[in-house]
């Protein structure tokens, strides 16, 4: 692969007191690529793509995004992460704002885009994950499913390099899933670079191009979707993948 | 509002044990005290005879015509609908406020004469000494909420200090030391500007907490999603978490206005011309305390009540974004 590198980890650990959660991490993603990390709970999954826009720091090792270093003392933390969208389990949608204002906010306070213009985008995003209607309600009276996709629009609207989902779809009823998903498999399709953490593995199958397995900490194993779940190599990816493929 | 439950009970004034237990408390109650020297036993002359000799009959009888009044009242202000409510049972508690000043004989005379002064000259002092100092106040709690939160050593320390300090000290004692302390120190400073600086003080030390304890109420991941967007501090604290912390401050902070409002009438000793100051001065030249006293208190109440319909306008914009 060619392509340019958006997100390079290399030899990445951290600690949580003296927990250690994440163990020698090296993990490449260029541009155009989707990736999707399953594990375990507990097996640093969350740590790990919140370490990529610096929600949490990592204590050794070097993480670069987009060419630049994350490490303590950097002061352009902010316009790294304005170029990496974030998509939470829980939404996080901003709750005194309509749906349309948490989508115009990022790019009217953050990069000093005209209000109209902002406006435009927003509603253009709205409609990609057709919820257009949707646009002047409060957070609290849309769906979990809605929400999500509010949420998803609303880190498109910052026109990110990168997107990183921490398990968008765990919080949600089965039959809203899907429409996430969608969502999900629409932005693959029109070339967006995406981490995904999730354990939805037919969308994995689906959609990536590599499928990253993680354990205690440390990335066990990691291949095309048709190597990991055909022949998985290692005993614990076979432990996770039957316990998980078997309902 | 509680959780408002979609199955109707019946209405609680109009179970007959609550009606006959609220029957029976009244008659006890007003059996218990002699009425027989009340302006109520002086109506109940035809049925009683001579109030002071009634006795036991007396006291029975007046009793048990306080009961009906007051029971009949309560089972028909059950029927009203709920604003209706509200309103007739104002209004009947002010009438027997107002019956209660009425024992005192006061001058309405005197009080018409000098209401006009003490409200162009003590009301706007009281006003705006209370105005300047909640603006100061909620400028230090913000700051003091953010310094408490954060994690430098010397926010942390001096805000703590300060909170420590201007919370233990009874405001009486700020007052002197700010107005007869700082001279010491080579600051004179006037009267006004003195309780100004005193009230701010303290009741941003209090409303500091508030705020802390509002900002630390909002999830993290209100932060989280702001700062993964870019937002940096300031601006994620103004526009995300402050907004979202208001309506868990504003209830608290209202007592706080409202309790301000009447604190401000400790600058009084050191001089400051305010309402409390003028209520006191005005009634001791020709002794009618009480006439001036009672206008006063009027006057903070009625200043209080606004502050309060303020309060729940800002409460009810605020409330929008949880309305399903
Ligand atoms: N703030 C923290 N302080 C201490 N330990 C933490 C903290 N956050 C996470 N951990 C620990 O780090 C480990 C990895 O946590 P992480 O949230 O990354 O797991 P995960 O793979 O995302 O799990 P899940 O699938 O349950 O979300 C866990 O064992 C957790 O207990
Ligand atoms: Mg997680």
């Amino acid at each position: 692969m060619s392509a340019e590198v958006i997100i390079e980890a290399r030899a990445v650990s951290k600690w949580y007191g003296q927990f250690h959660a994440l163990k020698d991490i090296n993990l490449t993603v260029h541009k155009g690529e989707r990736i999707v990390i399953c594990g375990p709970s507990g097996s640093g999954k969350s740590t790990l793509i919140r370490c990529f826009n610096r929600l949490e720091a990592h204590q050794e090792g070097e993480i670069v995004v987009n060419g630049v270093a994350l490490h303590g003392r950097m002061s352009n933390v902010a316009a790294v992460r304005s170029n990496v969208g974030m998509v939470f389990q829980h939404f996080n949608l901003f709750p005194h704002m309509t749906v349309l204002m948490n989508c115009m906010a990022g790019p009217m306070w953050v990069k000093g885009v005209p209000a109209a213009e902002a406006r435009q985008t927003a509603l253009q995003f709205l409609e990609r994950v057709r919820i257009p209607e949707q646009a002047n309600k409060f957070p609290v009276q849309l769906s979990g499913g809605q929400q999500q996709r509010v949420a998803i629009a609303r880190s498109l609207c910052m026109k990110p390099d990168v997107m990183l989902f921490d398990e968008p779809t765990s919080a949600l009823d089965p039959e809203m899933v899907s429409e996430v998903l969608d969502t999900m498999t629409g932005l693959a399709r029109d070339g967006m670079t995406m981490v995904c953490v999730t354990h939805e593995m037919g969308f994995a199958r689906a959609v990536a191009d590599r499928v990253i397995f993680m354990d205690a900490g440390q990335i066990v194993e990691e291949g095309t979707p048709d190597a990991f779940f055909r022949n998985p190599r290692h005993d614990r990816t076979k432990v996770f993948l039957s316990q998980i493929l078997k309902h | 509002m509680l959780y408002p439950d979609t199955v109707e009970a019946e209405v609680l004034v109009h179970k007959p044990w609550f009606v006959a237990t609220l029957f029976g408390i009244v008659l006890l109650v007003f059996m218990a005290f002699n009425m027989s020297g009340t302006g109520f036993a002086e109506l109940m002359r035809p049925v009683i005879g001579e109030p002071s000799t009634s006795g036991l009959y007396g006291r029975f009888a007046i009793g048990f015509a306080i009961a009906v009044i007051f029971t009949l009242n309560v089972v028909l202000i059950g029927f009203a609908p709920l604003k209706l409510q509200i309103g007739i049972v104002w209004l009947e508690l002010l009438l027997l406020f107002i019956a209660f000043f009425e024992t005192f004989h006061l001058s309405l005379p005197f009080i018409r004469e000098k209401l006009p002064f003490l409200i162009s000259q003590g009301v706007v002092t009281t006003l705006y000494v209370s105005a300047i100092s909640i603006v100061i106040a909620s400028v230090i709690a913000v700051a003091g909420a953010v310094a408490k939160l954060s994690n430098n050593g010397f926010a942390y320390a001096i805000a703590s200090f300060y909170t420590s300090f201007f919370r233990g000290l009874p405001l009486l004692m700020q007052v002197y030391l700010i107005y007869l302390g700082l001279p010491q120190l080579g600051f004179v400073i006037n009267a006004v500007p003195a309780g100004i600086l005193a009230l701010s003080l303290c009741y941003g030390a209090y409303m500091t907490e508030i705020f802390r304890s509002g900002i630390q109420s909002i999830d993290r991941g209100q932060w989280e999603a702001s700062r993964s967007m870019g937002f940096g501090f300031a601006l994620t604290m103004r526009r995300i978490i402050l907004p979202q912390a208001l309506p868990v401050i504003i209830p608290p902070t209202g007592n706080q206005f409202i309790s301000m409002l009447k604190d401000s009438s400790l600058v009084s000793v050191i001089g400051v011309w305010e309402l409390m100051f003028l209520a006191r001065t005005l009634g001791q030249k020709t002794f009618q305390h009480m006439e001036m006293l009672i206008s006063a208190a009027m006057i903070y109440w009625v200043l209080s009540i606004c502050l309060e319909l303020i309060q729940s306008r800002i409460e009810r914009h605020y409330a929008r974004s949880k309305v399903r």
